[in-house]
């Protein structure tokens, strides 16, 4: 038992950092959110052929560096510290984690070079519902339907919150058979995006540095080719693939967090009132010292889910039986690490005080950032109750 | 980064869990979840005799070199150790105080006569110790202690005035280390003293403080021309605050895994109990159940975190910073989450209680005893302070 970083992790960790700081600058934060796209091209080729970060956790028979969610959960710690504008969550921790689960060989050697390539990808699987459910990121969310004629299947629905959605070359897309509820008749399917009958919008969001899209799926029609793993018993899987991206999240919630306690320690030791930097006043000390307890405990948080992920997936090869322990995991620290990052968030505006409330400064781009990973794939409340479930009935 | 154990690991935690299943019988079988913070006035003679059962098994200090009497064990045996231990529900540990801080301590800064005379006595379980640090005039402010410890010469000895408060398990222990002022006119950290002082003398006086839980465990102490041997003094008259600052990086140490079985064994309690009365329905007290489920599992890495950084650089790192304020306020939590959960039944004392009597179950004094987890050891307040100034490098305030 060794709760430390090897020397090769911090090494990824450190060339992460050092490239975050020279790229994803203010500057170049609020060009790329400025664009419909969201992020800059010419950037994420670079990190799709220079440091080939996409692929750190495939395995290394479909161009992957068969490296593990740790390394995963450290440049995503990163991502988030520098709030990088790019389309690597959504292409990696949801698409990549599907391929990797719920894949085929076939598929897998067909998809996974593309990506290596710098081909982007999503998930879609939340359908648009009006009720705010109890498990509107669970089973029930999947609402759109998968209907087979022959040896093809036709998908029809309406599909929301995805993230990179109106841009990603590539969908993963969750559907359930007619008439189906609950964890029944859910299938899983890889298409390319342009295809006849899917609909893409971007939903202007909130938050700038990540864009989510709507998917209109009407009456698109697919080879049996595409679809992952077997017919209707899709959701062990799907739920996994969610769990990882739920932790990988939490990995980008913490950099995040700890982010904005820096900025606010910098700023109260500029800020001079009554003839002394407020850093110096107990009310704002107490307040980063929360802050600090926070991240810190977040930080335990993440590394110890990442190391459940990685003993989930070896090398791109899944160990189903740790699904209960992943699932439980997972919500422990997406519960924490959303409020960490939101409260920290918050505290680190009242800690700059007007120019807190600008859009010049950029605490506000962290702090709409925080209320976003918050939500997406369920807040703290959610996981509690999930977690509640998993202890108490 | 890894979370499994290694074989040679797993062996080691098997030995002790059955050592403890075996020795946990007889006598000590009723002494199962007794003791313990908020618990201390329970069976301190039998579980005095349990210190001394564990000595013989060799399950006393073991952390501690084997050239002081300990195993050298690594930190992760120690982590299994104290895993195991409060997993079985054995007792609270009378000789905390000497095991993990009076014995460190002298092991780091003592003389060689000091650590033969001293040392054997904690690792056999038959000498208890107290600290003596906290003043009615020197709480968070530690630094302005007023005890007065002057050199006789003609007794050759160190005689000791003043006050000591807020002292565990004072009236069980054998030795107390106090910090004391050797340079009258001297103020704050300089000019203290570091002294090991015998409690069964005439010239000390224990006063047991009923607490808020009706029990006793904090004791004042009053010092007057209490005795100390020359040789009882740690170092030099003027390294007392130095010696007593090396001691609370012992305080952060692996013990607080064992604090953490215990608080799962109250959390379990409390699941237990929602479950039987159906508060467990009740959204808000599944979303605080869930909640205090969560971060104790976290709370396992971060000690682990802190421990296996300290092992690879001989250091404390930052994060070590925060786990006081953190445990304290968790458990605090807990105590509110227990008493919720419990209902207007919670309010309600043990019948066997009469007339004047005032006796809690176990959640009920868990309740209130937690309490003092946010005052003793550094304040939140303090704690608050010093993540500040350490961690975050933010500027002290100005002295008025």
């Amino acid at each position: 038992m060794k709760f430390v970083f090897t020397e090769e992790q911090q090494m990824i960790r450190d060339s992460a950092e050092s490239f975050l700081a020279k790229v994803s600058t203010s500057k170049a934060i609020r060009s790329a959110m400025a664009t419909e796209q969201g992020y800059n091209q010419a950037l994420w080729q670079r990190i799709c052929q220079e440091l080939c970060w996409q692929m750190i956790h495939s395995p290394q028979a479909h161009a992957g560096i068969g490296l593990g969610y740790v390394e995963l959960a450290l440049i995503l710690e990163k991502m988030g510290y520098y709030l990088l504008c790019s389309p690597f969550y959504s292409t990696v921790c949801l698409a990549i984690n599907t391929l990797l689960v719920a894949g085929d060989k076939a598929q897998q050697a067909e998809y996974l070079p593309k990506i290596s390539n710098g081909l982007t990808a999503t998930l879609a699987y939340v359908g648009k519902t009006t009720s705010h459910g109890d498990n509107r990121w669970g089973a029930e969310a999947v609402t759109a339907t998968a209907q087979r004629k022959g040896t093809q299947f036709i998908l029809n629905g309406n599909l929301r919150y995805v993230p990179d959605g109106s841009t990603a070359e590539l969908l993963m897309i969750a559907a359930r058979e007619q008439s189906s509820v609950g964890e029944e008749g859910i299938s899983l399917f890889v298409v390319p995006a342009e295809l006849a009958g899917i609909e893409r919008r971007l939903l202007p969001t909130m938050d700038q540095t990540r864009k989510q899209a709507e998917v209109v799926l009407n009456n698109v029609t697919l080879p049996s080719s595409a679809l992952m793993g077997e017919e209707g018993t899709g959701w062990p899987q799907l739920k996994i693939i969610i769990d990882l991206a739920t932790i990988a999240l939490a990995a980008e919630q913490l950099g995040g967090a700890q982010r904005v306690l820096d900025m606010a320690v910098a700023y109260s030791k500029e800020r001079i009132q009554f003839n002394r930097p407020i850093a110096s006043f107990q009310a704002i000390k107490h307040r980063v010292a929360d802050m600090m307890t926070r991240v810190e405990v977040s930080r335990s948080g993440v590394y110890y889910a990442a190391c459940v992920a990685q003993q989930t997936m070896k090398a791109g090869v899944l160990d189903s039986t740790q699904a209960r322990e992943l699932a439980e995991a997972a919500s422990i620290v997406k519960a924490y690490c959303s409020d960490a990052y939101f409260s920290n968030a918050g505290d680190a505006l009242q800690i700059h005080g007007g120019v807190g409330f600008t859009w010049e400064y950029d605490i506000h781009l962290y702090f709409k950032r925080a209320k976003a990973c918050e939500h997406f794939l369920g807040n703290g409340a959610y996981h509690r109750e999930r977690l509640a479930a998993f202890i108490l009935d | 980064m890894k979370l499994d154990f290694s074989t040679e690991e797993q062996a080691f935690r098997s030995e002790i869990a059955t050592w403890l299943k075996q020795n946990l019988t007889g006598e000590f079988a009723q002494l199962k979840f007794c003791g313990g913070p908020g618990n201390e006035h329970r069976s301190p003679q039998q579980r005095k005799r349990w210190e001394q059962k564990l000595a013989e098994g060799g399950w006393s200090c073991i952390g501690w070199p084997q050239q002081y009497g300990g195993r050298s064990c690594s930190i992760e045996q120690q982590v299994i150790f104290h895993e195991e231990y409060h997993r079985a529900g054995a007792p609270g540990r009378l000789s905390l105080l000497g095991e993990g801080l009076a014995g460190p301590t002298i092991i780091a800064f003592g003389n060689e006569a000091q650590k033969q005379k001293y040392l054997p006595g904690i690792v056999a379980g038959t000498e208890l110790w107290c600290q003596g640090y906290s003043e009615p005039g020197a709480g968070s402010d530690l630094a302005s202690v007023k005890t007065k410890a002057c050199f006789n010469e003609t007794q050759g000895k160190w005689l000791i005035n003043g006050q000591k408060v807020w002292t565990s398990l004072a009236h069980q222990a054998d030795y107390c280390f106090v910090i004391a002022r050797t340079n009258p006119a001297s103020t704050a950290h300089k000019g203290l003293g570091f002294f090991l002082v015998k409690m069964d003398q005439p010239g000390i006086e224990v006063r047991g403080i009923k607490q808020i839980t009706g029990t006793s465990e904090f004791n004042e102490v009053f010092f007057n021309n209490a005795e100390c041997d020359a040789e009882g003094i740690i170092g030099a008259p003027g390294d007392g605050w130095k010696i007593a600052m090396g001691l609370l990086g012992f305080e952060r140490g692996v013990s607080t895994l064992g604090l953490q079985m215990q608080f799962r064994n109250e959390l379990n309690e409390i699941i237990r109990i929602a479950k039987q009365n159906n508060a467990y329905r009740d959204p808000a007290i599944r979303q605080r159940i869930a909640q205090s489920h969560a971060e104790l599992k976290i709370m396992r890495y971060n000690a682990l975190r802190m421990l296996s950084a300290q092992a690879e650089n001989g250091t404390l790192q930052k994060e070590a910073l925060i786990y006081k304020v953190f445990w304290a306020s968790w458990h605090q939590n807990l105590g509110e989450l227990a008493i919720d959960v419990m209902g207007p039944e919670g309010q309600i004392l043990d019948k066997s209680n009469s007339g004047s009597e005032y006796t809690l179950n176990h959640l009920q004094a868990m309740y209130l005893f937690a309490r003092a987890d946010t005052i003793y050891g550094g304040t939140n307040e303090i704690q608050r302070n010093i993540i500040a100034e350490r961690g975050l490098g933010m500027p002290k305030e100005p002295r008025a």
